[in-house]
């Protein structure tokens, strides 16, 4: 099951609204497919992208995926922790794996985003 | 429709994901990759390779025919003893790399890979004299890996005193479970172990059996770091009909006394224009099979041919063909992928160095 406290891209990344930013990271799921991750190709803080933009690497022993911004807005952080333990996605997907801080351009574009039912339901 | 293997059952118990691999459904990972693959390094673990073929040569003539088909020594080679050689066609490309047993003065065993296991067999049987004989024993022989530092003394509780003394590529005829079973010290890890042949019910008591002695099951994404980490090459992607096998540098498996098919050009040193060669790279991010490898200048002189993260090497690693001016340890190489480019070095093969695949058995069969 996946959390309800945050909205969900078709390209299983999460997206969950902290204060005035976006915490960004991959679904539970998307971690368990993707198997025992190894490198995490982290976006650049300052950074400006549209929602739908590419804006990393999550690459596991079998393959590599990229990431998808799922609302557009400014990098304000990204989790440097996973440069050395990328194997955090893998343990705690929903928390301590976040990838990266968006500052929205505007919030409205959460609404586009799938609940967590739906989201649950493509899987 | 993909074949099964005589474990397919125990797999699936086990909660293995499954994928296709030499037309066979086959584990590719039960608890992890990294897991098994650690376990393999420190423990043990058990692979199902039943998909791998298995042939019979034997006959008066099956020296003089095996060592015309097949690049290693075959003359040379004594009984209870196996060698890894490769099978070229007439342009000394690789139709497929292969383990000879020999059985006894006149019988030999061929071990061949899933993907190749027919055409092998048509090629084979178009080149034996009138006084050889082939039987295609695959259907009826499965195959069982036991690897890892743990895995001798797992062998000895479960066949007896046969391990003892058992040397790197040498083998045994013995019994399991009343049944007769070849045990074989040899692999594709690195570590020290076993690969055992044996009739599909014996197979399917010897995996549990070791698994209640604490053998783990890998999958065939263990199986490819770990064999990537020993410099060992995968069939498809460093061995191919369309590059000849003298590039390949396992000057081991050719016999340079002999001719074999494919030998003029193989054993023709001016025809080497690549090499062979491991990269280390400088991050964790892989580089990829068809990757382009690049020199200083951003000059293209090889291509990828196997790439991962390297568990036990906490890095990149790759296996590659190059320009020969280039494949000296040391020598920096960039690799060319799609959006970005990443450093790496030639590095001196295995890039695991601790593997414990040629230690003295006697270390490994007592409990530590």
């Amino acid at each position: 099951m996946s959390q309800d406290d945050r909205k969900y891209a078709k390209s299983h990344e999460w997206a969950k609204p902290d204060g005035d930013v976006v915490v960004v990271g991959i679904s539970d799921h998307a971690q368990q497919e993707l198997g025992d991750i190894t490198f995490v190709e982290l976006p650049t803080v300052g950074q400006v992208m549209e929602a739908g933009a590419e804006c990393g690497v999550v690459e596991s022993v079998k393959a590599a995926s990229d990431l998808f911004a799922p609302i557009g807005g400014e990098v304000v952080a990204v989790n440097d922790a996973l440069e050395d333990t990328p194997e955090l996605i893998n343990q705690d997907a929903w928390e301590a794996g976040w990838i990266l801080k968006l500052k929205p351009s505007d919030l409205g574009q959460m609404d586009a985003l799938m609940s967590v039912a739906d989201y649950d339901a493509t899987l | 429709m993909s074949e099964r293997t005589c474990l397919h059952d125990v797999h699936v118990a086990l909660g293995a994901q499954m994928g296709p691999f030499g037309g066979f459904d086959m584990p590719i990972q039960y608890a992890g990759i990294m897991a098994e693959h650690q376990a393999c390094r420190e423990g043990a673990v058990l692979f199902d390779t039943c998909h791998m073929g298995e042939f019979l040569i034997e006959g008066a003539g099956a020296v003089a025919d095996l060592d015309t088909l097949v690049s290693c020594s075959i003359g040379s080679l004594q009984t209870g003893q196996c060698r890894y050689g490769l099978m070229c066609n007439p342009d000394g490309g690789v139709m497929d790399d292969l383990l000879v047993y020999r059985l006894d003065e006149q019988r030999f065993m061929l071990v061949v890979n899933a993907g190749t296991q027919a055409s092998d067999a048509a090629w084979i049987e178009e080149h034996l004299g009138s006084d050889t004989t082939f039987s295609n024993l695959s259907a009826d022989t499965a195959k069982i890996d036991l690897q890892g530092p743990a895995a001798p003394r797992m062998v000895k509780a479960l066949l007896g005193e046969a391990i003892a003394g058992l040397k790197y590529y040498r083998f045994v005829q013995t019994a399991y479970r009343g049944e007769p079973v070849v045990l074989s010290r040899t692999g594709y890890t690195g570590e020290i172990g076993v690969e055992v042949y044996a009739a599909p019910d014996q197979a399917i008591a010897f995996w549990h059996d070791a698994m209640e002695l604490g053998a783990e099951p890998a999958g065939l994404g263990a199986r490819d770091t770990l064999r990537l980490e020993a410099g060992m090459p995968l069939y498809g992607h460093e061995l191919t009909p369309q590059r000849h096998a003298g590039e390949c540098g396992f000057s081991r498996a050719m016999a340079q006394d002999k001719t074999f098919i494919g030998s003029d050009v193989v054993c023709d040193l001016s025809k080497r224009q690549q090499a062979l060669v491991g990269i280390q790279l400088e991050g964790r991010r892989a580089a990829r099979a068809g990757d382009a490898l690049c020199d200083g200048s951003g000059v293209e002189v090889g291509v990828v041919t196997s790439g991962s993260y390297g568990p036990s090497i906490g890095a990149a690693i790759a296996l590659g063909y190059v320009d020969g001016a280039l494949a000296e340890p040391g020598t920096a190489l960039t690799i060319r992928m799609a959006r970005s480019e990443l450093a790496g070095r030639v590095t001196a093969l295995p890039f695991w160095k601790q593997g414990s695949a040629r230690k003295r058995i006697e270390g490994f069969l007592d409990a530590g």
